[in-house]
């Protein structure tokens, strides 16, 4: 922790002497005292947007949790499936955002279904992934076992199969934190009234470009924190997945 | 087969499904295709395997000798490319535990109940005694990272025995355990299937272990494998490794694998 602040007052030590020995117009590079001055001044400003962004993050994950998940579990219950879904999972991740945002607000409106759309379809991939690979690293050695008592396969797999899932899935999440942000920004900027991607598009041709990198700055703080709540939360509703202690 | 469990008898764990078949594989042949350009490896020739109800058989054999699919056959997960294969219901305890790291020990243990559908209380309250029986008694909500090798083996047996099967196949049950708790394992496997009787297929890469515990034991040859041997052992139990009855048929089952000392 000390060390990551150290890394930290380094950087911004060192992109505060190139704003002040370049010369840079701060309108393209604001020094970071400038966009500290912006995160104080603007505070409420940030914190209201930071609210709605932070809904649509967290209810877009979660609807990708349960996409995510349903999917996986059906996908390793039928190789059929596995062999149909997995290129269009896959075809699904290259799709820019820019370019499905525009239809899904025509579709969905300007309200809260466009922004979870857009974070669930980005978040869905890393968590179908990851789920998947936690359900195909159980051991053969188990199927074996419940064949050879004539075991039903759905009685199986809820019995000793679908725990195994949830460490992949909480997994899957804290990966899709960081590009459900990107997208909640992208989401807004396709068409809201408010959101930290909405207070970024509005910032920079008011020419207030240290209230963008502030709100920039509040959406890393998001990330961070999202990525922390769902570590711990995983290491109390899962303590069997972390037999040596708590997640790296 | 059956599937319906009976209510407990007094003391002992009734199996049901027994038709008085015990094992029977007669003369099987499996042969498993080779992948591109390599050629096909023949896992067991003409290899026949027999125990009566109540019977415990050990197989021992070098490592690749088809042993693993012997215990297949007789549990029915596969199907042999000649010969023939009977034997009443059968349970696995596959070579590594496969515990469910989710769930404590007791309800491990009664994995197979509950997979046959049985209520999760009803389950569990037939698995305690049994926990007892093993000396696990503390540990009955412990997960399986929290226990030792040796008590998750016992738990892996457990959960073989409860599935109410009259037909045990035992793969390696020790194989990774160290030499001190294997030969504790023996001593509770023996003192468990000294309680709860069931026809026993155990295979092994340990003699000693199969002239310890088995009545029978049948020596596979390196792949394909076939039986080259078939040693009487008609020991009283409990036995000790070191009498010399025992060292005796230990070393000709050593002889017959072709290891001399």
């Amino acid at each position: 922790m000390i060390r990551a602040l150290a890394l930290l007052a380094l950087l911004i030590g060192a992109w505060e002497a190139y704003c002040s020995l370049s010369g840079i117009d701060p309108l393209v590079l604001p020094a970071p005292h400038e966009v500290a001055q912006a995160l104080w001044e603007d505070r409420g400003l940030l914190w209201d947007n930071l609210l709605v962004t932070a809904q649509e993050v967290v209810l877009g994950i979660g609807l990708a949790a349960v996409t995510g998940l349903g999917c996986a579990v059906a996908v390793h219950l039928s190789p059929t499936l596995r062999r149909a879904v997995y290129p269009l999972l896959v075809g699904s991740q290259t799709i820019p955002i820019p370019v499905v945002a525009a239809p899904l607000v025509v579709w969905l409106g300007y309200d809260l279904a466009p922004k979870l759309a857009i974070i669930a379809l980005v978040s869905f991939f890393p968590i179908v992934v990851t789920t998947l690979d936690a359900l195909e690293r159980i051991d053969p050695d188990q199927g074996k076992l419940m064949a050879a008592l004539g075991v039903p396969r759905l009685r199986a797999f809820r019995l000793a199969e679908a725990p195994a899932a949830l460490p992949g899935a909480f997994s899957g999440a804290r990966i899709a934190v960081a590009v459900a942000v990107i997208g909640a920004v992208f989401a807004e900027q396709a068409g809201s009234e408010d959101g930290l991607g909405h207070l970024i598009q509005q910032a920079i041709p008011q020419l207030l470009t240290a209230r963008a990198y502030a709100a920039v700055i509040v959406l890393s703080l998001l990330a961070i924190a999202l990525f922390g709540l769902l570590a711990l939360a995983e290491r109390r509703l899962l303590p069997w997945a972390h037999p040596g202690g708590g997640p790296a | 087969m059956a599937t319906t469990l009976e209510a407990p008898a007094q003391g002992g764990l009734p199996a049901e499904g027994a038709s008085g078949v015990g094992v029977r594989v007669d003369r099987v042949r499996r042969r498993f295709p080779g992948g591109r350009g390599a050629s096909a490896v023949v896992a067991l020739d003409d290899v026949s395997l027999h125990a009566a109800p109540g019977e415990i058989v050990a197989v021992v054999g070098p490592s690749g000798g088809g042993k693993s699919t012997l215990l297949e056959l007789v549990c029915g997960l596969q199907v042999p490319d000649a010969g023939t294969v009977r034997a009443d219901p059968a349970a696995l305890m596959p070579q590594r535990d496969c515990l469910l790291p989710w769930a404590s020990a007791l309800d491990n243990a009664a994995l197979a109940l509950r997979a046959q559908g049985m209520p999760r209380a009803a389950a569990r309250e037939r698995a305690r005694p049994w926990l007892e029986r093993l000396g696990l008694e503390g540990f009955a909500h412990a997960r399986p990272a929290e226990l030792s090798g040796g008590m998750r083996q016992r738990v892996a047996f457990l959960r073989t025995l409860l599935a109410g099967r009259p037909v045990l196949a035992l793969d390696e049950p020790f194989a990774a355990l160290d030499a001190l708790t294997r030969q504790d394992a023996q001593a509770w496997l023996g003192r468990a299937l000294a309680e709860a009787p069931r026809t026993v297929v155990l295979v092994t890469h340990d003699v000693e272990e199969a002239v310890v515990l088995a009545d029978r034991v049948v020596v596979l040859s390196p792949r394909p494998g076939r039986v080259v041997a078939e040693i009487d052992v008609e020991l009283p139990r409990p036995r000790r490794r070191t009498d010399a009855a025992v060292v005796e048929r230990r070393e000709r089952a050593l002889r017959a694998l072709g290891v001399t000392s």
